[in-house]
């Protein structure tokens, strides 16, 4: 039983007792790492969120992935924590296996019904023990393994589901014909109901976010490849999961016919993406090539000799660190990228092995690969038609969730906002972004409820015991057979009697059950214990449950430590059960000896300044200053030039057709107007001081300097574009760059539009030494210029020179169609760029340029009236100093680097201050706009509250013994220590708000001036002699 | 020296909590067996291990030490104290060889939260590696008390280590190779002997000294040390007035 379970408790009597008592803020459908993140930042802002699942559990498709582009980061250790994160808030009511059936009503009061489809499990009395599926009799195929093994028919989702709790399948023997029902005998907690029918919920809120996410392109239908009927054609997802080591063969990859490593791999990209046929996707899924490059990175960690071949188109590495990624793929050994459409031929009979038939420079090759992995691509969620039914939207022609350009997070119904996926392929960061987002907008529609159905938990007032003599209680966990059946808890238990300090021993079968979790309170101020010891599993999961005991028991909840001799005992010494046992003790010992000498820790409150400030007045900052000035926060508005605007100012027309300078002339005037919005502009800053929820900036601005004290800070000062000194760049008129060649076409420039011929040469001071990254929007920029040009001038001849073209998502139907219209694309290798030379030949003046046509395989010249330079988008001069001024870091290409690639893409490792715009990376003004509401967004989670909370196990230092040596100081990258002048001389002082608790300081410190509390030398040295006392 | 087949090795293991604790725990929902040597303390990051820490277990007859952190440039805190972890263990170790227990008994590996299998294979690399040790002292052929009394030495001089470490031995490139390089610079020996051991063999001398009256000769013996480098330090430590030198010379103790 978690956590959640115990607060669904106390929360569902009520859910279930009638609808109109099931009164929310805002209902977030779709349980992925999207609606994960709205539903944390919404409740975290004062809001009462119903979370709503189809599946079992939450966690959606991130939650299958093995690893994260491009930091190949494990996808499930960094997206559980979010998972009890979620199921520990007490401001969401998760409603998993429920679809959604109706909705009525209108922005501010919407009734929606829903439909709880039967678990055959009372989740309440589960505990998650899985004794009942080591029972069943009934195997079915794993859907969270992509039915490449097998689970039972009854079974948890995965290991990590919240709600840990298990589902029963319409497979079982049971409910199929009521052959058996063994499950109902094993289960000690009388969990299983198999009278349980699906039940209709109807739920008041006041907004609805739809994150249902995507589904991956299903090659079957059309045998794509073979799939289907050559066994070892695999799709992406599959080979996911035969990555993971929670997979089908515990990480090994084995192929499906024969369960042989497969030494020889091929990856077929773009599959059912970029294709008009019947079938396919037109679109690009965006996110395809890097995961493949992922896939070949870790196959090769896995299999050191294998060969790889992938086949693929342009590779659009488009992101933040993606170009590197395919670098990375690209040099490894015996990985070739292969630049060819494919098609499978044969299977051979014996092997297994399958054919693929490519084109090579000299002609077409087959090539026999042992297994064949096809890149699917995304497609819309299997319930877009019926969302579109039941929730009154419209669609876009692909099937996906219709939205704004300049308002990417709202769909056709007011009140009704989507993010992640359903907008469109993107990736985990973008779905992230756009949960926080969407988030804020939501927030803005119920602002004048924020706070008004969310409940904070009370506890008991706590019993200061520091004086006592310890009183140690221990609680032995059986964990139904988990530990019970492999050590001799009884033994343990008659042990820990044994041990100094200890007064009361108790076992139980579910230490984490409802019941028994308020019994140990009860047990705690009963026998007056002021130390408490769990032997059950693991603190990273279960820790804050027991916490939460002690503080119910007004007992101080840092006198808790846990014994974890589940997953590092009973289940991994299951058949050492004697070892495991002594183990099992020396565990317990180790705990209450550690027990013994832990303090009680204050954590602390600091009060909030309710304030913003936001750097960089372009869309980005405009977007977020605006957000959460209309939601009541005062906000400055800090701007370098003398107007606000950026680089919108340049642009004046979007890839889909709409009025740029319109938008803005609208949105500077709001944000001008608005009177929480304190717009200065010519400023600078010039010192900025503090931490989250407190910080002084001093800004200059036309002779004057003032001094803003302000909780949240949003960095959002944009990028520039690069100034080419190549391609006769400012030595001959007729070449300019892309932006510039907008804006003479949003005047009809005469001279642009009396050009007979162009050339637009891409990856102009990218993709390169100097700046080995992508600016992402040159391709589309080049696509939406070329098009304005072929609108005005029809007959003008456009060639395109580019390197890949990456117009991923919905904006490949521009390439298409610039295609269409004849604008000629020509690629050309970086080792031998285009050359330009000035020509004055028969009275006319002119460009030649020179490059190589890889498809003709012969030199092409060109003599073209004018030259477009893609130049790249650069970091804007003077980030280093504002990174240092706000304590924040840069990445290795100069933009500002978030706190996490993929789940922290707004947010700074420093609290308090949030990112958006191109200040990050390049990004289309739709993203920008996006991402800006998710700095809002998050940074609402700060404002709204009217203090944070800072953990009691942070550093501390005992002046007595500082030598002032300022080993510490040096150590701790997080200036959370100083020397501060005393009548002893410089002594080092924590500032625990900034501290984060790493102990780094502690390790460095030579006398022992400073101590991490919580784990102190002493409380450590009493482990270590615990641990080896019998030794 | 072989280990008896019944030796149960005891491996002292500081996890740090993000990551390598992250994976001992999936490496167990996993089911991936390993063998029940190890005793773990959790601590928020690998950079927390203290020299003393690894001493004292080591004092306390663990037969293994063992110290599990986050992938190089995965650590959960900014500082990256897996790096520390590393410069911490790498000084360890030369101390540990010098006090007389083998190296190989104290171990750093990177493990992620993902990877319970490489958990699990560490573990039963590493206890099989101890349990080839046998008992501590056994391989080293040395006494418990002896190395205890080199430990304790060692412990004494921990604040010393760390004042060391500040000023004169700080990596100045935060990269696996960066660590290894300094450390297998050709200058580094020469200065770690010179401000690490010797401080150290000193400790150790009068360690034995404090333990009776004994001969420059024995002294060596004793610690398995060189006997011209035990009469150096004596030399030095007689000029500081420290010990003093008893008639003959053969015998020194403790100055009064």
């Amino acid at each position: 039983m978690t956590f959640g379970l115990l607060q669904q408790q106390m929360d569902t009597q009520r859910v279930l007792r009638g609808a109109d008592d099931n009164m929310g803020d805002i209902m977030v459908v779709g349980g992925g790492i999207s609606g994960i993140q709205a539903a944390l930042d919404l409740s975290a802002s004062g809001y009462k969120v119903y979370l709503v699942e189809k599946s079992p559990t939450i966690g959606g498709k991130m939650s299958q992935l093995d690893k994260t582009f491009p930091t190949n980061d494990c996808s499930m250790c960094i997206e559980s924590p979010k998972f009890i994160e979620t199921d520990r808030q007490p401001n969401i009511e998760l409603m998993t296996y429920t679809d959604v059936d109706s909705v009525e009503g209108e922005p501010g009061d919407f009734t929606v019904t829903l439909l709880k489809k039967p678990r055959y499990i009372i989740e309440d009395k589960c505990t998650g023990c899985t004794v009942c599926v080591e029972y069943c009799p009934a195997k079915i195929p794993d859907p969270f393994n992509q039915n490449l093994s097998l689970n039972k028919a009854v079974h948890i989702y995965f290991s990590q589901a919240v709600p840990l709790v298990t589902y029963i399948d319409d497979s079982c023997l049971f409910l199929k014909d009521k052959t058996c029902s063994i499950c109902q005998t094993v289960c000690e907690n009388d969990a299983i109901d198999f009278g349980q029918k699906a039940e209709k919920v109807k739920v008041k809120v006041g907004a609805i976010l739809l994150s249902p996410g995507y589904e991956t392109f299903d090659p079957l239908p059309r045998n794509d490849y073979g799939y289907g009927q050559f066994k070892n054609v695999v799709t992406s997802m599959d080979f996911e999961r035969l990555l993971c080591s929670t997979g089908p063969h515990e990480g090994q990859i084995l192929r499906p016919s024969d369960k042989k490593h497969p030494q020889k791999i091929a990856w077929i990209h773009c599959v059912g993406s970029r294709q008009v046929t019947p079938g396919g996707n037109s679109y690009c899924s965006s996110v395809c090539c890097s995961y493949t490059q992922k896939q070949v990175i870790l196959a090769k960690d896995h299999l050191p000799d294998m060969h790889a071949k992938i086949f693929h188109n342009d590779i659009r590495s488009y992101g933040k660190d993606f170009e590197r990624f395919y670098q990375r793929a690209q040099k490894l050994p015996d990985v070739h990228f292969i630049r060819s459409y494919v098609s499978v031929g044969s299977e051979d009979p014996v092997t297994g092995d399958v054919s693929i038939r490519y084109t090579t420079p000299d002609g077409v090759v087959e090539e026999f690969f042992e297994l064949v992995v096809l890149s699917v691509g995304l497609a819309p969620p299997k319930d877009a038609q019926r969302f579109s039914k039941v929730f009154g939207i419209e669609l876009n022609h692909h099937g996906f969730c219709k939205v704004d350009p300049f308002n990417p997070l709202q769909t056709s119904r007011p009140g009704i906002y989507t993010s992640g996926a359903f907008q469109g392929p993107m990736d985990i960061p973008e779905s992230v972004m756009g949960a926080s987002g969407a988030g804020a907008q939501a927030s803005y529609l119920l602002k004048s409820r924020r706070g008004q159905l969310s409940e904070d938990r009370v506890y008991p007032e706590e019993k200061d015991t520091s004086e006592e003599e310890a009183k140690v209680g221990v609680f032995v966990c059986r964990c139904g057979a988990n530990i019970g059946r492999v050590v001799d808890v009884p033994g343990i238990a008659e042990y820990a009697k044994t041990l100094p300090g200890v007064v009361h021993v108790e076992e139980s079968l579910f230490a984490c059950a409802t019941n028994t979790a308020k019994a140990i309170s009860d047990t705690i101020r009963d026998k007056g214990l002021n130390r408490v010891v769990v032997a059950a599993c693991t603190p990273r999961t279960h820790e804050p449950l027991f916490r939460d005991t002690l503080r119910e028991a007004g007992v101080n909840q840092y006198y808790f430590d846990m014994a974890n001799i589940r997953e590092h005992c009973t289940w991994v010494h299951s058949k050492e059960q004697e070892a495991a046992t002594q183990k099992a003790k020396d565990i317990v010992r180790m705990s209450v000896a550690r027990a013994g000498k832990l303090e009680p820790l204050e954590e602390f409150s600091l009060p909030v300044d309710k304030t913003a400030l936001v750097v960089g007045g372009g869309v980005a900052g405009m977007t977020s200053a605006h957000t959460l000035a209309e939601q009541g926060y005062e906000t400055y508005l800090i701007e370098k030039a003398s107007d606000l605007g950026g680089m919108a100012s340049r642009l004046h027309y979007t890839l889909e057709g709409m009025d740029v300078q319109s938008f803005l002339k609208d949105q500077k005037k709001k944000v001008y107007r608005h009177p929480k919005i304190h717009a200065i502009t010519d400023a600078t800053i010039t010192h900025v001081d503090g931490y989250v929820g407190n910080f002084t900036t001093t800004v200059a601005s036309k002779g004057r300097v003032r001094t803003i004290k302000h909780g949240a800070a949003i960095i959002a000062t944009g990028a520039v574009e690069y100034k080419p000194t190549e391609y006769l760049y400012g030595q001959n008129d007729k070449v300019m760059t892309l932006l510039e060649m907008e804006g003479k076409l949003a005047k009809q420039d005469e001279k642009l539009l009396a050009a007979e011929s162009v050339v637009m040469i891409q990856c102009v001071g990218c993709r390169n030494e100097d700046r080995n990254y992508c600016a992402r929007v040159c391709c589309s920029g080049a696509m939406k210029n070329a098009l304005k040009m072929k609108a005005l001038k029809p007959d003008v001849d456009i060639y395109v020179l580019f390197r890949d073209i990456r117009t991923y998502g919905f904006r490949e139907d521009y390439y298409r169609a610039a295609s269409n219209q004849d604008v000629k694309f020509i690629r050309y290798e970086p080792q031998d760029l285009p050359q330009l030379e000035a020509k004055d030949e028969g009275g006319r003046s002119f460009i030649r340029v020179t490059a190589a046509d890889p498809i003709l395989g012969k030199r092409l010249e060109l003599d073209v009236d004018a030259i477009v330079l893609a130049a790249a988008v650069i970091p804007t001069p003077g980030s280093n100093e504002l990174a240092r001024q706000f304590k924040v870091p840069l990445g290795p290409d100069g933009f500002f680097q978030e706190a996490h690639a993929k789940l922290r893409p707004v947010d700074f490792a420093a609290e308090g201050v949030f990112l958006c715009g191109t200040a990050q990376y390049p990004k289309h003004l739709s993203e920008t706009i996006t991402q800006a509401y998710g700095a809002a967004g998050r940074a609402l989670t700060l404002l709204s509250r009217d203090t944070v909370v800072a953990s009691g196990a942070v550093c501390a230092v005992t002046a007595r013994d500082c030598v002032s040596c300022g080993a510490c100081i040096s150590v701790c990258t997080y200036g959370a220590i100083d020397f501060l002048d005393t009548p002893r001389g410089k002594k080092a002082v924590v500032n625990a708000v900034l501290c984060k608790g790493d102990g780094l300081c502690n390790a460095k410190c030579p006398t022992g001036a400073i101590t991490l509390s919580h784990y102190t030398d002493g409380e450590v040295f009493n482990q270590i002699d615990a641990a080896l006392e019998l030794v | 020296m072989a280990a008896p087949s019944d030796f149960k090795p005891i491996i002292v293991g500081f996890l740090c909590n993000w990551c390598c604790y992250g994976g001992a725990d999936l490496c167990g929902v996993s089911r991936f067996q390993y063998p029940p040597y190890l005793r773990v303390i959790r601590l928020m990051c690998s950079g927390r291990v203290d020299l003393e820490f690894i001493f004292r277990a080591f004092a306390k007859k663990a037969d293994g030490v063992f110290i599990g952190g986050c992938h190089l440039g995965d650590c959960h805190y900014n500082p990256e104290g897996n790096y520390d972890a590393l410069g911490n263990s790498l000084v360890a170790k030369r101390i540990l060889e010098n006090v007389g227990v083998n190296p190989d008994r104290l171990r750093l590996e990177w493990v992620s939260a993902g990877e319970g299998i490489r958990f699990a294979e560490v573990m039963n690399e590493f206890g099989a590696k101890i349990k080839s040790l046998g008992p501590l002292g056994s391989s080293e052929g040395r006494e418990i008390p002896d190395l205890q009394a080199g430990l304790e030495a060692a412990t004494q001089l921990v604040p010393y280590f760390k004042l060391v470490e500040r000023e004169r031995f700080r990596v100045p490139k935060r990269t696996e190779d960066g660590y290894h390089e300094f450390f297998s610079r050709p200058d580094f020996e020469p200065l770690f002997k010179e401000l690490v051991i010797d401080k150290l063999t000193m400790g150790r001398v009068m360690g034995a000294l404090r333990a009776g009256e004994s001969s420059a000769g024995d002294i060596a013996k004793k610690l398995r040390l060189d006997a011209a480098e035990v009469a150096r330090h004596l030399h030095l430590l007689s000029q500081q007035g420290v010990v003093r030198m008893n008639g003959s010379e053969a015998q020194v103790a403790v100055a009064a």
